[in-house]
């Protein structure tokens, strides 16, 4: 195989790598809504927190001239955001879901609105692993070119899965989440519950953010996220509010994502768009094949309304 | 602070400061419906205004010019009406479901598949006598748009998939579909830098009411939400839906056809999202491409809740956030604010309206003595 002439297998090369860097926002918003729709509420904004994510840290990246305080203001903003939603969602008779919708709406409106000057100028960017030094394979480098996010979202997700099982916090926010009753009699406040849980889950999705805006596709634009956010949300409730299913799901996204522009890459232009399209496809077609209208999902915590 | 006074009086419109208990037990509820959103609305055009203030802009020049630009002149108005149109119509497509309980959010791409059906009828239909293109771009418009939302419908009554989720989902295949056809099948070769369809012809555009530049749309939107409205309110079939929104089991002891309630619901919700892509398309665009991806699908949700799903208070809703988008492009050229501002404030009236269900039944003077 001669250097650079790799022919076809240039697609399933660039699903791979797309795979490890298409995924990394879709998972770090599915570890942080697993948290949330865990304590038995959902927040549907994840996607406007991920937009303003992705300005705050571009913003914070310009100015500082550090991408990793970038990252953090991104989360900082995620937290702020998730505040908002189970502060609004804390009054009594207001539908979370409905709240979800107003913060996502919000949340680009805002990014917009602030990330206007930031559409010109150059921030740096986050800097990348090279697992890819033993082959002599441009495209295979290029597929193996890591950010430490992916890494930090890849042991997230063990460690979410164990957290969720033993530690007082995990029983906790699983207590809230199956019923609201339970953990009101062990005396635990089930709105302060809910907010952090709501907290912690925006600050994950913030810091998803910052990866578009700070390592791939690695600029600001309003056209940056389209609905990664909502994929990732409908992601969480086909992996059964399991942390390790959402890794792996959110690889299959990364995958499916990079699809189009791996094909358009080897010449295949006809379906683009169509392709462009294949996370939402799958998504709505898993959706499909698990819901069923019989029964609640498996897994699916009690105080949940999107479920019941 | 006047003109923002003036500004929450507007949107708060009458407000009954009557000693009379007996009025305000018998229409507390109804004032509740105007003086809570109205309340909210004014809540939020001041919390916009200290936002605006952050970055050192006047707030009383920027209500000023948003009186200015939605409603201040004769032209105003007929730019607020012209954008009051297709938001009545997408606004249906989250309140009609919302009778069943259902929350559909993807009345964007209702109104995108909408669209592309009726440019489709009419470049198919060329060459035939106007009024009958233009029939046939309703009926493909609503039929298009109307089996897309039915989809969704299908979808959670068969399957039990999150109507939500799947909607919004459905707004992103909508428009990959819509950019597919644009730049392949349906590509007007002459259209290099914008990729477009052909154009359905000057002769087939539905055009204005006459002595206006506000196109017949309006009038469409209007009769969609009257028609809603009385089907909703008074008609078997809306009580039956109302029936099946306020306890699914109940409905289904009583033997409604739940199936078919949230088949036919869904579709005609979708019928009104895709009229409105048609009426873009017919009206405004006379072509299809990628600028008919403006928002008024989401903004319609907005205006759902805002009027508290109800019909006929979709209208004047609609109107003034018709007038708020229509200020946009003012507040852009004399204040300087991006045009994300609008949105902003969008998103900021939704949150305050939301916060604002927290009130119902909790005013002290609405109460009257029982």
């Amino acid at each position: 195989m001669a250097d650079g002439s790799i022919g076809l297998w240039t697609v399933p090369l660039a699903v791979l790598g797309g795979a490890i860097r298409v995924s990394t926002p879709f998972l770090f918003v599915s570890l942080g809504e697993c948290i949330t729709e865990r304590s038995g509420r959902i927040n549907l904004g994840l996607e406007g927190t991920l937009v303003m994510g992705a300005m705050s840290a571009y913003g914070i990246s310009y100015l500082t001239g550090s991408p990793w305080l970038g990252v953090f203001a991104a989360g900082i903003t995620g937290a702020l955001l998730g505040a908002l939603h189970a502060g609004i969602c804390s009054l009594p008779r207001v539908n979370d879901v409905a709240v979800g919708i107003a913060l996502m709406l919000f949340g680009t409106g805002l990014a917009f609105y602030l990330g206007k000057p930031l559409i010109e100028p150059t921030a740096p960017r986050l800097p990348a692993i090279d697992f890819g030094w033993w082959s002599d394979i441009p495209q295979v480098r290029a597929a193996l070119r890591v950010n430490v996010l992916f890494l930090i979202g890849v042991a997230l997700a063990p460690i979410l899965y164990w957290a969720f099982r033993t530690t007082r916090w995990g029983l906790l926010i699983r207590t809230a989440g199956e019923s609201s009753d339970a953990a009101r009699a062990m005396g635990h406040s089930v709105l302060l519950i809910r907010l952090r849980a709501t907290m912690v889950g925006g600050f994950l999705a913030g810091i998803g953010g910052s990866f578009l805006s700070l390592f791939y596709p690695g600029s600001w634009n309003e056209g940056l996220s389209s609905g990664q956010g909502i994929t990732a949300v409908a992601l969480v409730i086909f992996a059964r509010w399991d942390p390790l299913l959402c890794l792996w799901a959110s690889l299959a996204f990364g995958g499916a994502a990079a699809l189009g522009p791996a094909l358009q890459s080897v010449g295949v232009t006809s379906g683009y768009h169509l392709f462009n399209a294949a996370p939402y496809i799958l998504t709505l077609a898993i959706m499909i094949i698990t819901c069923s209208p019989k029964r609640t999902l498996t897994g699916a915590p009690a105080e949940l309304s999107i479920t019941r | 602070m006047t003109s923002e006074a003036a500004e929450s009086a507007e949107a708060v419109g009458t407000i009954a400061p009557t000693a009379d208990p007996g009025f305000l037990q018998r229409h507390g509820g109804a004032i509740e419906y105007v003086l809570i959103p109205g309340a909210a609305l004014a809540g939020a055009l001041v919390v916009f205004g200290i936002f605006v203030m952050l970055f050192g802009k006047n707030p009383l020049d920027l209500y000023f010019y948003m009186y200015q630009g939605a409603f201040g002149t004769w032209f105003s108005w007929q730019n607020t009406l012209t954008r009051a149109a297709p938001l009545i119509l997408t606004a249906l497509c989250t309140a009609l479901p919302a009778q069943l309980g259902m929350v559909i959010i993807g009345g964007e791409g209702a109104l995108l598949i909408g669209a592309l059906s009726a440019t489709s009828a009419a470049l198919l239909l060329q060459g035939m006598p106007p009024l009958v293109v233009q029939i046939a771009m309703v009926i493909a418009g609503v039929i298009g748009g109307g089996l897309w939302i039915m989809l969704v419908g299908a979808l959670r009554q068969y399957r039990g998939v999150n109507e939500t989720i799947s909607s919004l989902l459905l707004v992103y295949i909508a428009l990959a579909i819509l950019n597919h056809l644009v730049e392949g099948m349906m590509r007007d070769p002459a259209s290099l830098n914008k990729p477009s369809t052909r154009e359905i012809g000057a002769i087939n555009m539905i055009g204005s009411i006459p002595g206006t530049d506000v196109h017949w749309g309006l009038v469409f939107g209007l009769i969609a939400a009257v028609a809603a409205y009385i089907l909703i309110y008074h008609t078997v079939f809306g009580f039956a839906a109302r029936v099946a929104g306020g306890n699914i089991r109940a409905a289904k002891i009583v033997g409604l056809g739940v199936s078919k309630l949230i088949l036919t619901i869904c579709f005609l919700a979708g019928g009104a999202a895709g009229l409105a892509g048609m009426v873009e398309v017919a009206a405004v665009q006379g072509r299809t491409n990628a600028n008919l991806a403006a928002g008024y699908g989401f903004t319609g949700i907005l205006v759902a809740f805002l009027a508290r799903q109800n019909p006929l208070a979709i209208i004047p809703v609609a109107i003034l956030l018709g007038g708020i988008s229509a200020s946009g492009g003012l507040l852009q050229r004399r204040l300087g604010l991006p045009d994300a501002s609008v949105l902003v404030l969008q998103g900021i009236i939704f949150v305050f309206v939301l916060a604002s269900d927290a009130l119902y039944g909790r005013i002290g003077f609405l109460k009257g003595k029982s």
